[in-house]
C-alpha cells in the first residue's frame, strides 16, 4: 500500500491512461478465473487454510442471496392451521386410539396375572440395615449391642404404645415420627396434606415395612376423604395409596404422589 | 269370581277416593271416589274439567274430548279453554298406564285413606322420531366441531376445524354462507335468543359475531382472552330484548362479558385458577361457570360480583345445565306455534320480552332455577344455586367422565351423556336415578332433546347417533351413517330436524 498519496497526486494531475478503465474491468472480469486457478493448483498447508476462509465466504454470499430471493417471492401463509381439529371437550384430554385401547385392556390383564403394578418411582436404592438402623450400645460396660435405632422418618399407629424399655429391640425417636404427608394428585396437579393410615410396603426390606419405616418409594396408605371421591356404587372413597418421591429424613416432610 | 271388564258395571269395582295433586303437591279440586278400575283417558278427562274449572269458574265447563297426540294447529293463546291439555298420571311414582287397579296391583292399597294421584302436564305438540338421513351435507374441509340450530330453527351453522363458521340453507340443504375469518378451530358457536346474530369462538381466543342473513360479520373481532374459548352464552331475551351481552368462558380462567354493539369488554371476571369449561347466563340475573379447579361459580350478572362457591366435586367439572336452559334458548319463539316453514320471531321489542319472560316464568315455576353439574369424578349434582351452597343431590352410577348434561325442556328429566357408552335419566327436581340407556358401543360425546321432551337424540365416538324414546325408556331409532366420530349434535326447537357434524368432515340432517 502506497505510504503517501503520491498516486492520488498524480492521478488528479494528469488524469488516467486512456486505456486504464478498460483493463480494469476486464481484470476484474478475469478474477473469478484467476481465483479457481490458483485454488485448484494450491497444495499443503496454503491450499487448507484458503480452502477454509473460502467455504466460510461461501456460506454467507449463500445466505445474502437467499435472503434477496425471499424478499421478491411471496411467502406461504405459516400460520396454517393444525389438522385434527377436537372439539372444546376433548381439547385438554389425551385422545387413545382404538388398537392402543385394546392392547392396553391385554397388558392390564397380563399385569393383574404377574402381581406387578405400575408406580411412579419403580426403582429405588436399597438401603441397607447399618444405614437405617443405629447400633445402641446398653449394659452396664456398654458392652451388649442388641438395641437398634432407626434413623429414618417412620410411621406408628395411633394406639401405639411402646414396649417395656428395658426389652424394646427397636427404638423409633418420637422427633422421627411423622403423621401427616403431601400427597400430590398427578392428574389434578394438586398437593393435599393427608393424613397417613399405615405403611403398606417398603422395597427395601419386609422388616422396615413391619417397622414403619418410611423411605423414598415406600408406598403408603392415606386418608383421601378430604377429596371426597366416590365409587361406581356411590360409596365415598377414604384409603388410597401413595408412593413417597422424597428421602424424608433429609427434608423433614414426606411428600408423596398419589397412586391412581 | 273375576268378571271380564267389559261386561261388570263400575258399581261392582271397588272404589277409591282420589285426590289430584299438581307437581308442587298443591291439590285441585276436592277428593271424590272412582272405581278402581278407571283408565288414564277418564282421569284425564276428569282432570281437565276440574282444570278448566280453575281457570275460569263462572262459564260452565264444556265437556272437552280426548285429543291426545294431535299437533294443535291453533294457538293455545286464542282458545284457553277448550283446548284439553294431554296430561300423565302417576301414584307413588309409578305411572298409570293401563288402568289404577294395575298400577296398585303391586302396592298395598288402604282403602280408608285418599289416595294422592299426581298429573303431570305434557306437551301438547308431539315431535316425530327423526327416521333417516335426509342429506349428508359436505363442504368443511376438516372435522365439524360445533353445530347448532337458530332459535326459530331456521338457520343451522357450523363450525370446523377448517376455521370457517358455514350458513346451511334448511329448506334446500345445500350450503348457504361461508363465514371466513378465524384463523384456528372453530370451538363453539353460539346464536343470540332473538337468532339475529351468531357469535362463534376459536382456538385463538377470538370471537366473530355473524349476521345470518348476509352471512357477514357484524362489529369488531371481540378479542382479550388469552387462551382458547370454551363456551359462549348471551343474555337471556327477557333481560334485554336487544340481545346485546355475551359471556364468555376460556382456558385462562377468566369469563368475560363482551357489550357486542360497542365491540368491547364490559366485565371481566375472574376467580377461577384453572380453565372455565362452561359458562351459563341464567334467567334470574345470576351467571354460573365451572371449571377444571372443582369449582362452580356464581356471580351477578348485573355488577359481575361473585356470589357463591359451589364445591363439591373430586375432578374437573365438564359441563352444566340450567332447568330453564331450552327456554333462555329458544327466547320468545314457542314451538308449539311452529310451522312447517320456519319464520323469525315477529313483533316489537317490547312484545318479544313480555313473550319471553311469560314462556320462562312458565317453566319457571315458583321455585329457583335448578342447576346440575357433571365432573371428570363421575357423578353429577343437582343444586339450587340461587338459594344454597350445598347440593341438592350427588347422582352417582356412571363409570366414566361424564361429557355433557342435559335438562329436558319441560324440566323433567335430567340426561347425562358419559363415556362410559351410557346415558342415564334423572328426575328433574329430584335428583333420583330413573334408567340407563345402552346401546352405544363408544363413548357418547353430545346429546339434544326434542322440544316436547319426549325424545333424545345421541352422537358417540362410534359414529352413530341414536334416539330414545324418554317414556318408554328405550331406544326408539338408531341413526347410522357418519363415517367417523360425531362431535356435536342438535335437535331443532321446531322439532322438525337433526343435525350432526363429526370427524368426517360432513353434516348429516
Amino acid at each position: 500500500q502506497p505510504q503517501n498519496e503520491h498516486i492520488e497526486l498524480h492521478r488528479r494531475r494528469y488524469g488516467y491512461r486512456l486505456d486504464y478503465h478498460e483493463k480494469r474491468r476486464k481484470k476484474e472480469g478475469r478474477e473469478a478465473h484467476e481465483r479457481s486457478r490458483k485454488a485448484k493448483k494450491m497444495i499443503g498447508l496454503k491450499a487448507k487454510l484458503y480452502h477454509k476462509q473460502r467455504h466460510a465466504e461461501k456460506i454467507q454470499m449463500k445466505k445474502t442471496i437467499k435472503m434477496h430471493e425471499k424478499r421478491n417471492t411471496k411467502k406461504k401463509d405459516d400460520e396454517k392451521t393444525p389438522k385434527g381439529a377436537v372439539p372444546a371437550y376433548l381439547l385438554d384430554r389425551e385422545g387413545q386410539s382404538r388398537a392402543k385401547v385394546l392392547s392396553n385392556m391385554i397388558k392390564q390383564k397380563r399385569k393383574e396375572k404377574a402381581g406387578k403394578w405400575e408406580v411412579p418411582v419403580p426403582k429405588v436404592r436399597a438401603q441397607g440395615e447399618t444405614e437405617v438402623l443405629k447400633v445402641i450400645r446398653t449394659g452396664k460396660r456398654k458392652k451388649k449391642a442388641w438395641k437398634r435405632m432407626v434413623t429414618k422418618v417412620c410411621f406408628v399407629g395411633d394406639g401405639f404404645t411402646r414396649k417395656p424399655p428395658k426389652y424394646e429391640r427397636f427404638i423409633r425417636p418420637m422427633g422421627l415420627r411423622f403423621k401427616k404427608a403431601h400427597v400430590t394428585h398427578p392428574e389434578l396437579k394438586a398437593t393435599f396434606c393427608l393424613p397417613i393410615l399405615g405403611v403398606k410396603k417398603n422395597p427395601s426390606s419386609p422388616l422396615y415395612t413391619t417397622l414403619g419405616v418410611i423411605t423414598k418409594g415406600t408406598v403408603i396408605e392415606v386418608n383421601v376423604s378430604e377429596l371426597g371421591l366416590v365409587t361406581q356404587g356411590g360409596k365415598v372413597i377414604w384409603g388410597k395409596y401413595a408412593q413417597v418421591t422424597n428421602n424424608p429424613e433429609n427434608d423433614g416432610c414426606i411428600n408423596a404422589v398419589l397412586l391412581v | 269370581p273375576r268378571f271380564p271388564q267389559s261386561m261388570a258395571p263400575d258399581e261392582d269395582a271397588q272404589r277409591l277416593l282420589i285426590q289430584f295433586r299438581d307437581e308442587a303437591g298443591e291439590s285441585l279440586g276436592s277428593p271424590f271416589d272412582v272405581p278402581v278400575t278407571i283408565t288414564p283417558d277418564k282421569l284425564q278427562l276428569v282432570c281437565n274439567a276440574l282444570l278448566q274449572k280453575v281457570r275460569d269458574p263462572r262459564a260452565p265447563p264444556a265437556p272437552p274430548e280426548p285429543t291426545r297426540g294431535l299437533p294443535l294447529a291453533a294457538s293455545p293463546a286464542l282458545f284457553p279453554q277448550e283446548e284439553p291439555v294431554p296430561l300423565a298420571f302417576f301414584v307413588h311414582d309409578a305411572e298409570i298406564v293401563s288402568s289404577l287397579e294395575k298400577t296398585l296391583s303391586g302396592q298395598s292399597v288402604e282403602t280408608e285413606k285418599v289416595l294422592d294421584i299426581i298429573y303431570q302436564p305434557q306437551a301438547v305438540f308431539r315431535v316425530r322420531a327423526v327416521t333417516r338421513c335426509t342429506s349428508s351435507l359436505e363442504g368443511h374441509t376438516e372435522a365439524v366441531i360445533s353445530v347448532a340450530f337458530s332459535p326459530t330453527g331456521k338457520y343451522l351453522a357450523s363450525g370446523s376445524g377448517d376455521t370457517t363458521v358455514r350458513f346451511w340453507d334448511l329448506s334446500t340443504e345445500t350450503p348457504q354462507f361461508t363465514a371466513k375469518g378465524h384463523r384456528h378451530w372453530v370451538l363453539s358457536i353460539a346464536w343470540s335468543p332473538d337468532g339475529k346474530k351468531l357469535a362463534s369462538g376459536c382456538k385463538n381466543s377470538q370471537i366473530f359475531l355473524w349476521d345470518p342473513a348476509t352471512g357477514n360479520q357484524i362489529g369488531r373481532v371481540l378479542s382479550g382472552h388469552s387462551k382458547w374459548i370454551t363456551c359462549l352464552c348471551w343474555e337471556p331475551l327477557h333481560i334485554n330484548p336487544e340481545c346485546r351481552y355475551l359471556a364468555s368462558a376460556s382456558k385462562d380462567g377468566s369469563v368475560r362479558i363482551w357489550d357486542t354493539l360497542m365491540g368491547k369488554c364490559e366485565k371481566i371476571l375472574t376467580s377461577h385458577t384453572q380453565s372455565v369449561t362452561c359458562v351459563k347466563w341464567g334467567g334470574d340475573g345470576l351467571l354460573y361457570s365451572s371449571s377444571q379447579d372443582r369449582t362452580i361459580k356464581v356471580w351477578r350478572s348485573k355488577d359481575g360480583v361473585l356470589c357463591r362457591t359451589l364445591q363439591g366435586h373430586a375432578h374437573w367439572v365438564n359441563t352444566m345445565a340450567l332447568s330453564t336452559d331450552y327456554v333462555l334458548r329458544t327466547g320468545a319463539f314457542e314451538p308449539a306455534e311452529a310451522t312447517i316453514n320456519p319464520q323469525d320471531v315477529s313483533g316489537s321489542l317490547a312484545e318479544l320480552k313480555d313473550k319471553a319472560q311469560q314462556r320462562y316464568d312458565q317453566v319457571r315455576g315458583q321455585e329457583p332455577e335448578r342447576l346440575v353439574s357433571g365432573s371428570d369424578d363421575f357423578t353429577l349434582f343437582l343444586w339450587r344455586p340461587a338459594e344454597d351452597k350445598k347440593p341438592l343431590e350427588r347422582m352417582t352410577g356412571h363409570q366414566a367422565l361424564i361429557n355433557q348434561v342435559l335438562f329436558s325442556p319441560d324440566t323433567r328429566l335430567i340426561a347425562s351423556a358419559s363415556f362410559d357408552k351410557s346415558i342415564k335419566l334423572w328426575d328433574g327436581r329430584t335428583g333420583k336415578y330413573l334408567t340407563s340407556l345402552r346401546g352405544h358401543v363408544s363413548a357418547v360425546y353430545q346429546i339434544a332433546w326434542s322440544a316436547d321432551s319426549r325424545l333424545l337424540v345421541s352422537g358417540s365416538s362410534d359414529s352413530t347417533l341414536k334416539v330414545w324414546d324418554a317414556k318408554m325408556k328405550k331406544l326408539a331409532i338408531d341413526l347410522p351413517g357418519h363415517a367417523d366420530e360425531v362431535y356435536a349434535t342438535d335437535w331443532s326447537p321446531d322439532g322438525q330436524r337433526v343435525a350432526s357434524g363429526g370427524k368426517d368432515k360432513c353434516l348429516r340432517m
